[in-house]
């Protein structure tokens, strides 16, 4: 207990201690009265913002916000993987969908997003799509180049016993691209966050996207910087908890 | 076993590594292939077990002449390719799996093989853990597993120190009676061709030379010290110098 305290503190002391000073900075800094505070509020009086507005954050548009980013992200996960593995399968559907997946990221997200929701309307959709839109780029190209890596050697030997193309992805491929795969779940996971919010913020009636507009229409500092504080903690609360899969299923399997 | 007539072969066209090369492995024997580096002995195992194909020539395995070779003999890489995420009885599991052969009751004899190949007490453990010897033996165990009667072992002590190196040795040959295998060696070690091998085979970009062994078998690894070795030892080293 006390060595894995020692380690914690080792680990992200340093970030605490930063932390902990830039919000003094700032708070002081606020105090004083120079800056007012529609432009920057003080973190006190975020917090206090927060306390205010907890139960509409928390019970109704947390809730949204959530919904929406686990949909889209079940949705990039199981299509990320799919078309992963069809483009490693297939040179015709590598050749075709490639370069459309890089066209799909040069797209302005925000530029695109007013035809989702004449698409989608206002229903959850159109913010799905742009989720989807944003995280299932990096689960496909994480998945396709982790099962291109290689282990060459691996795939030889195995011909030589016999196996098919199917055994050897099931035996030698998957568990060789898994570590990749695993990367690239964990950039989307907080990407899908991202998507959903920049959803809510062009069309929606819920979520912390929405409310965070609507609060900025008010000049209410305070409570955008309340959504935003808790928006990044669920996606770093994602990133988290993706790391710590990770870690178990890479440790357990000896990588 | 295997019989090969007059193989040609080539990575670019017109400049083969080998040509006309022809050479013989019949069951139970132990045949060492030696020679410089570059003259095509790591090849030779690939177009045997078919992962390349032959420009002209014919390899016979069992009297046939398969279509497709892949999956009729057991192949020993240079690396111990153990695969890290596995434990070292699901590695050796691992031919098993693939030849989707019936795998009741197969625990227990592989147990019992990795109880003869000093591996009973890592049969949990992940290859990362265990030292050189260990994982060339489990590797070894491996290609057994793959219940092919010809074995092609590619440098497969090669990376292991010389007191390790000898240690497998007097363990191969303790267990050879038993195996009941055909094996294909490849190896730069002239000492270990001749305690193991019946014939050796000496490849050379001019050609293939053959060499008996006429050592009498159980054979101690104190052999080494004998005048006879070291007079074949000697032999050896004159043909493979003969022309340069």
């Amino acid at each position: 207990m006390k060595a894995k305290w020692k380690k914690w503190t080792e680990e992200y002391g340093l970030f605490v201690i930063a932390v902990i000073l830039l919000m003094s900075i700032w708070e002081w800094v606020v105090r004083q009265g120079e800056i007012p505070s529609f432009i920057l509020p003080s973190p006190s009086a975020i917090w206090g913002s927060f306390q205010e507005n907890r139960q509409l954050l928390l019970e109704e548009h947390l809730p949204a916000t959530l919904k929406e980013t686990f949909i889209g992200f079940g949705i990039s996960l199981a299509a990320g993987l799919l078309f992963g593995a069809l483009m490693h399968f297939s040179r015709i559907v590598e050749k075709v969908l490639y370069p459309f997946l890089v066209i799909s990221q040069t797209i302005p997200t925000i530029a695109i997003s007013p035809i989702f929701i004449m698409w989608f309307g206002y229903s959850i959709w159109s913010k799905i799509a742009v989720t989807f839109l944003v995280a299932f780029f990096p689960i496909v190209v994480s998945t396709y180049d982790g099962l291109k890596a290689g282990g060459r050697e691996y795939q030889e030997l195995l011909q030589t016993m016999g196996a098919g193309r199917w055994t050897i992805f099931q035996k030698i491929q998957i568990p060789m691209a898994l570590p990749s795969i695993l990367s690239g779940i964990k950039m989307s996971v907080v990407y899908c966050v991202v998507g959903a919010t920049i959803g809510e913020w062009l069309g929606a009636s819920e979520g912390l996207g929405y409310f965070s507009r609507r609060m900025s229409g008010n000049l209410q500092a305070d409570a955008v910087f309340a959504a935003i504080f808790l928006l990044s903690l669920l996606g770093m609360a994602l990133f988290v908890l993706v790391s710590l899969l990770e870690k178990q299923l890479l440790k357990q399997k000896n990588y | 076993m295997l019989s090969i007539k007059e193989l040609t072969y080539g990575f670019e066209a017109g400049r083969p590594i080998f040509e006309n090369l022809s050479l013989d492995v019949k069951p139970g024997e132990f045949v060492s292939l030696i020679g410089p580096s570059g003259s095509g002995k790591s090849t030779m195992f690939r177009l045997i077990t078919g992962l390349l194909e032959p420009d002209h020539g014919e390899i016979i395995i069992d009297g046939k002449l398969p279509e497709n070779r892949l999956g009729h003999i057991g192949y020993m890489p240079q690396k111990d390719l153990l695969l890290p995420w596995r434990t070292v009885f699901d590695n050796v599991l691992l031919p098993l799996e693939v030849g989707k052969s019936n795998r009741q009751g197969k625990a227990q004899e592989i147990r019992a093989w990795l109880e003869r190949f000093g591996l009973a007490d890592y049969e949990q453990a992940y290859p990362k853990q265990l030292s050189g010897g260990m994982r060339q033996r489990a590797a070894f165990l491996r290609t057994i597993m793959t219940g092919k009667n010809l074995l092609l072992l590619d440098e497969p002590f090669g990376a292991l120190d010389s007191l390790t190196k000898r240690k497998m040795h007097s363990w191969l040959l303790g267990i050879w009676g038993e195996l009941q295998k055909t094996i294909m060696f490849i190896t730069h070690d002239l000492e270990e061709a001749i305690l193991l091998s019946d014939r050796i085979y000496l490849m050379k970009r001019t050609g293939i030379w053959e060499f008996k062994v006429h050592l009498p078998r159980p054979r101690s690894p104190e052999l080494i010290y004998q005048q006879t070795l070291i007079s074949m030892r000697k032999e050896l080293e004159w043909l493979i110098h003969r022309e340069s």
